[in-house]
């Protein structure tokens, strides 16, 4: 039965390398449209035009637009990000540590708001219409909508100046274990989970309420289960199918969307790589770092489908009755 | 029966129990007294609203959030529910009470497969993993169920419905209950699917021993299955007795009222109008003085408005809270017809059908998985005529209504035509006349109706869009419709919550006819709806069709409704035409094998369930279906291999009834008592 889920599987993975075939073209041609080009961007404003009409032919960036996406395809496909224009060097070992470092970061905000989030959603499903539940849903809706410049200026004055339990700045000390990096971590983490918890905890209450009230949460409490084993085994699987996609919808976002509390907290992860990149028209890395971003969304797109569907068993097997 | 030493299975000692709704109590059940012995089954009758899925929540202590046990007890085998500790109750509910509920496609768990959810029943009881599939997949033997090892692979939603209530009430009978509670077990089920599951739970209580309580609002099923039954109106119970005895000679103006509403033989549109009660049933908590049924009773008087009756007895077992339980008899009828068969012509087959199929087919999917879905099918209909369209699930019935709607498109080859004139497959290639002329009523209200919307502007949008009407024109026109849906201008501005099943379900009415429809299809335009409730909807629609000369292509499982609007009946199966006749001719008979089978499935107010026609074996998958004749698999009359490899022709008699049968017509069934009384 489960035989579905190959081709099922194989589907997915061509949408998805289509849409990111796709979001390479947008994003390739959104970059030729933007004014300036890369030689005069290197060599300055008061460059001499000959100068710079040397520099685009020797960059390859005078041939036609065309030409130029399909060479920076191909270089793509065989692993070459191309060269960055600013640090006339390769554009990978940059898109690789940045990378890595946002990684880490969006590992910690998830590893304490997914457990925070579900936990508060459960609790405000279970009390529901109590005051407990009053306090998660209003909480969570009032912290969503805080901007995160705002939360992280507000944590950063409460924990890194006035108490001093954390430090300052993301960026650890070269060398530093894990334990270090994760004290570096948390308080960059804190305005996204602050902005997350919110998401989380309400479709997870949703879900739950949804599946507290299903009649086959009754036929289980009838059968005489004990409370617990109704709760593990026939609500909660059946309760976080739609938190599961919106989590991974979020992780995309904690990735590659958080300029601003990587410019805040200075810290080198693949938000900042991109918006420097922008700034200095530095094409090879903005393409290569969009994409990047990109691919993360899909990957985790595709992950969430792929537990989705092996959560629930109406999607594995097709609507056959 | 009662034994003093054994305590009886069920007692409810005047229990009561309200909802909190806007911060008041609303009483939903007064002081119920009911007692159930071992080994009886016990029928709960009662319409929407009359509390009685709130007796089977209360005894298990399941109320919703704001529901409390006001007062009284319920004690099962003598013990009183409310005063049980945790470990009690679930060792109550572990071992002593199961329950199936009535969407059985709900009540399992749609992320686990069949044979987990029957194992931990098991399992609760103490059976080790191993131990506990074993026993599950013969319980599943046990409830019929053919092939059990695998169907304990399946997810619910791979099953039927018929097949998910097998493993609902397998896994209720895991405990060996001895009290087992069915709450509408058969609603949404097929006629021949219901008769199966009634006939299954009738051979288990014998095979088991176990205590029912069946709760049900189906007067016929309560007859065939029941000993007792009691008879809930506004949270009270009203009647109670022997289940022969009450149905023939009831003695409370409500029972007697709820049996005269059903279409029962020899009741047709042309002839009477069928019983209603009339008015509605109270708000919880709203009568306050008097009888709760007096606002709607005919026979009520002063004192009924001002004493609340007490429960007599009126006979062996019998009780009834009526002040005039001897004068019920005396309620007065329906007036028949001024004259017989005024109502509707009988069909000659003279002039321009209203609507003519021709050789219409419909195959979903592509080789070799295609599933024929209709199979040259072939009828006309004449104006101010209703045929009735009988089938199980997956006969077709509502491919064939999709395609006259324009909703899916048939195979190339066959032919629609309406009113003479072709009718194009694809909705927006009909003209806006063909549109105006074809309408259809849902079978259920609630979701056909836009929630947010007025009924003013529900039926006023169908007469812009489709009578072309605006302005004063259309304010006209609104009112028209609406009296002559019998609604009153105080619903004009309601929207649908605030109105009732019956009431929404005349919106609907009135919105098909805002264009002045020559054929309208009905799909199961009354089973959502309460028996009363539903004799007031067909009286609605045999007298806009005497009126208007509308036709009616009814869709239904209930055979009674088939019965009392039909001029004629097809019988579909596989997709295929069985047979095609006049109503009555059809009905007595000869008939085909099938509708023998499907006119004895159908439960009955006597009780009579003798002489029923079993079907063995499932519906054939319509990717491979059989060879021969579509039915020979399930056949109780095949004659010999002929059936197997050669279909039977379909050839009219002088009156227009064709059989697809190989047995001549003298060798056909017939039924035991004719519909024309």
């Amino acid at each position: 039965m489960s035989g579905a889920l190959g081709p099922f599987l194989l589907k997915r993975l061509a949408l998805s390398l289509l849409t990111l075939w796709l979001l390479s073209v947008v994003v390739f041609f959104g970059c030729q449209v933007l004014p300036g080009d890369p030689a005069r961007a290197i060599l300055g404003p008061l460059a001499d035009p000959r100068a710079v009409a040397a520099l685009n032919e020797k960059l390859g960036s005078d041939r036609p637009p065309v030409e130029i996406y399909l060479s920076w395809m191909g270089g793509l496909i065989t692993g070459d990000m191309g060269q960055s224009y600013a640090y006339r060097s390769p554009v990978a070992p940059f898109i690789g540590s940045a990378l890595v470092n946002s990684l880490k970061l969006a590992a910690t905000v998830f590893a304490i708001v997914v457990p925070l989030g579900i936990g508060a959603g459960v609790l405000a499903a279970l009390r529901a219409g109590r005051p407990i539940d009053r306090l998660i849903s209003v909480a969570g809706l009032s912290l969503t909508v805080i901007p995160e410049f705002v939360s992280s200026i507000a944590l950063i004055l409460v924990f890194a100046v006035l108490l001093r339990w954390l430090p300052l700045s993301a960026t650890w000390p070269a060398g530093s274990g894990p334990l270090v990096q994760l004290q570096h971590l948390i308080l960059p983490a804190l305005p996204l989970v602050i902005v997350l918890f919110g998401y989380i905890a309400r479709m997870t209450r949703a879900g739950m309420v949804e599946a507290l009230s299903a009649d086959y949460t009754r036929t289980a409490i009838l059968k005489g289960l004990p409370w617990r084993t109704v709760l593990s085994r026939h609500v909660l699987r059946n309760a976080l199918l739609p938190t599961i996609t919106v989590i991974a919808a979020q992780m995309g976002y904690a990735l590659g969307g958080l300029v601003v509390v990587e410019s805040l907290f200075r810290y080198q992860g693949i938000g900042s790589l991109v918006l420097g990149a922008a700034r200095a028209k530095d094409f090879a890395m903005l393409q290569a770092g969009i994409l990047t971003v990109g691919a993360f969304f899909v990957v985790t797109t595709l992950l969430a489908d792929i537990v989705t569907t092996l959560l629930d068993p109406r999607l594995r097997t097709g609507g056959r009755r | 029966m009662t034994d003093l030493a054994v305590p009886p299975v069920l007692r409810l000692d005047d229990m009561s129990v309200s909802y909190r709704i806007r911060g008041r109590a609303v009483p939903v059940l007064s002081q119920v007294n009911l007692s159930i012995a071992k080994g009886e089954v016990y029928g709960l009758v009662g319409e929407s609203g009359s509390g009685k899925s709130t007796v089977a929540l209360a005894v298990q202590r399941v109320l919703p959030a704001n529901g409390r046990l006001s007062g009284g007890r319920a004690l099962i085998n003598g013990r009183d529910v409310g005063a049980l500790d945790r470990a009690a109750l679930l060792q109550m509910r572990a071992r002593e009470v199961a329950m199936v509920f009535q969407d059985p496609g709900r009540a399992l768990n749609p992320s686990i497969t069949i044979g987990r959810q029957v194992a931990e029943a098991f399992e609760i009881l103490g059976a080790s993993g191993h131990e506990a599939r074993r026993r599950a997949e013969e319980m599943l033997t046990r409830v019929r169920i053919s092939s059990p090892a695998r169907v304990m692979e399946r997810y619910p939603h791979q099953l039927s419905g018929g097949m998910q209530q097998r493993v609902v009430i397998a896994m209720a009978l895991a405990k060996d209950p001895s009290l087992l509670i069915l709450d509408e077990p058969t609603t949404g089920l097929d006629a021949t699917i219901e008769a199966e599951i009634l006939d299954l739970v009738d051979t288990l209580r014998r095979e088991f021993g176990a205590s029912i309580l069946f709760i049900s609002h189906n007067l016929g099923a309560i007859a065939g299955l029941c000993d007792r039954v009691g008879v809930l109106y506004a949270g009270r119970l009203v009647e109670e007795g022997p289940v022969r005895d009450l149905f023939a000679e009831p003695r409370h103006p409500y029972t007697a009222g709820l049996l005269r509403c059903l279409p029962r033989p020899g009741l047709r549109k042309d002839l009477a109008p069928l019983d209603t009660i009339p008015g509605f049933p109270p708000a919880p908590g709203s009568i306050t003085a008097g009888c709760v049924f007096a606002p709607r009773c005919a026979l009520a008087d002063e004192t009924c408005r001002t004493i609340d009756p007490p429960l007599v007895a009126t006979g062996a077992g019998r009780v009834s809270r009526c002040h005039h339980h001897d004068r019920v008899a005396d309620l007065p009828h329906a007036e028949p017809r001024a004259a017989a068969g005024t109502l509707a012509p009988a069909g000659t087959g003279a002039g321009t059908p209203v609507l003519e199929l021709t050789a219409l087919s419909k195959t979903y999917g592509s080789a070799p998985y295609a599933v024929q879905a209709l199979r040259d099918v072939s009828l006309r209909l004449m104006p101010g005529e209703t045929l009735g369209l009988v089938g199980e699930s997956g006969s077709g019935k509502s491919t064939l209504a999709h395609a006259l709607l324009g909703l899916i498109a048939p195979d190339a080859g066959g032919g629609m035509a309406l009113d003479g004139a072709a009718l194009a497959p694809e909705v927006r290639r009909r003209t806006a006349e063909q549109i105006k002329t074809l309408q259809i009523v849902f079978q259920n209200p609630d979701s056909a109706l836009n929630r947010s919307h007025s009924v003013r502007r529900l039926i006023g949008r169908a007469i812009t869009r489709l009578g072309g009407l605006s302005g004063a024109k259309r304010e006209a026109q609104v009112t028209r419709l609406l009296e002559s849906v019998r609604l009153t201008a105080r619903q004009l501005s309601a929207r649908p919550r605030q109105l009732s099943g019956g009431m929404k379900q005349r919106v609907a009415v009135a919105r098909a006819f805002a264009g002045n429809p020559r054929l309208v299809v009905c799909d199961e335009p009354t089973s959502a709806l309460d028996v009363s409730v539903q004799a007031a909807i067909l009286n609605l629609l045999a007298e806009l069709q005497a009126e208007r000369q509308v036709a009616y292509l009814l869709i239904s499982h209930d055979l009674g409704v088939v019965r009392y609007l039909s001029d004629w009946i097809a019988v579909l199966y596989l997709g295929r035409l069985l047979e095609v006749g006049p109503a009555a001719r059809v009905l007595d008979g000869p008939h085909h094998p099938y509708t023998e089978a499907l006119l004895s499935a159908a439960p009955s107010v006597s009780g009579e369930r003798t002489g029923r026609i079993r079907l063995t074996g499932a519906i054939p998958s319509g990717v491979s279906p059989p060879a021969g004749c579509l039915f020979h698999t399930r056949c109780p009359r095949r004659i010999g291999p002929i059936c197997d490899t050669e279909e039977p022709p379909f050839t009219a008699d002088a009156h227009g009834h064709a059989i697809r049968c190989h047995l001549p017509r003298g060798e056909l069934g017939r039924s035991p008592a004719p519909s024309m009384a």
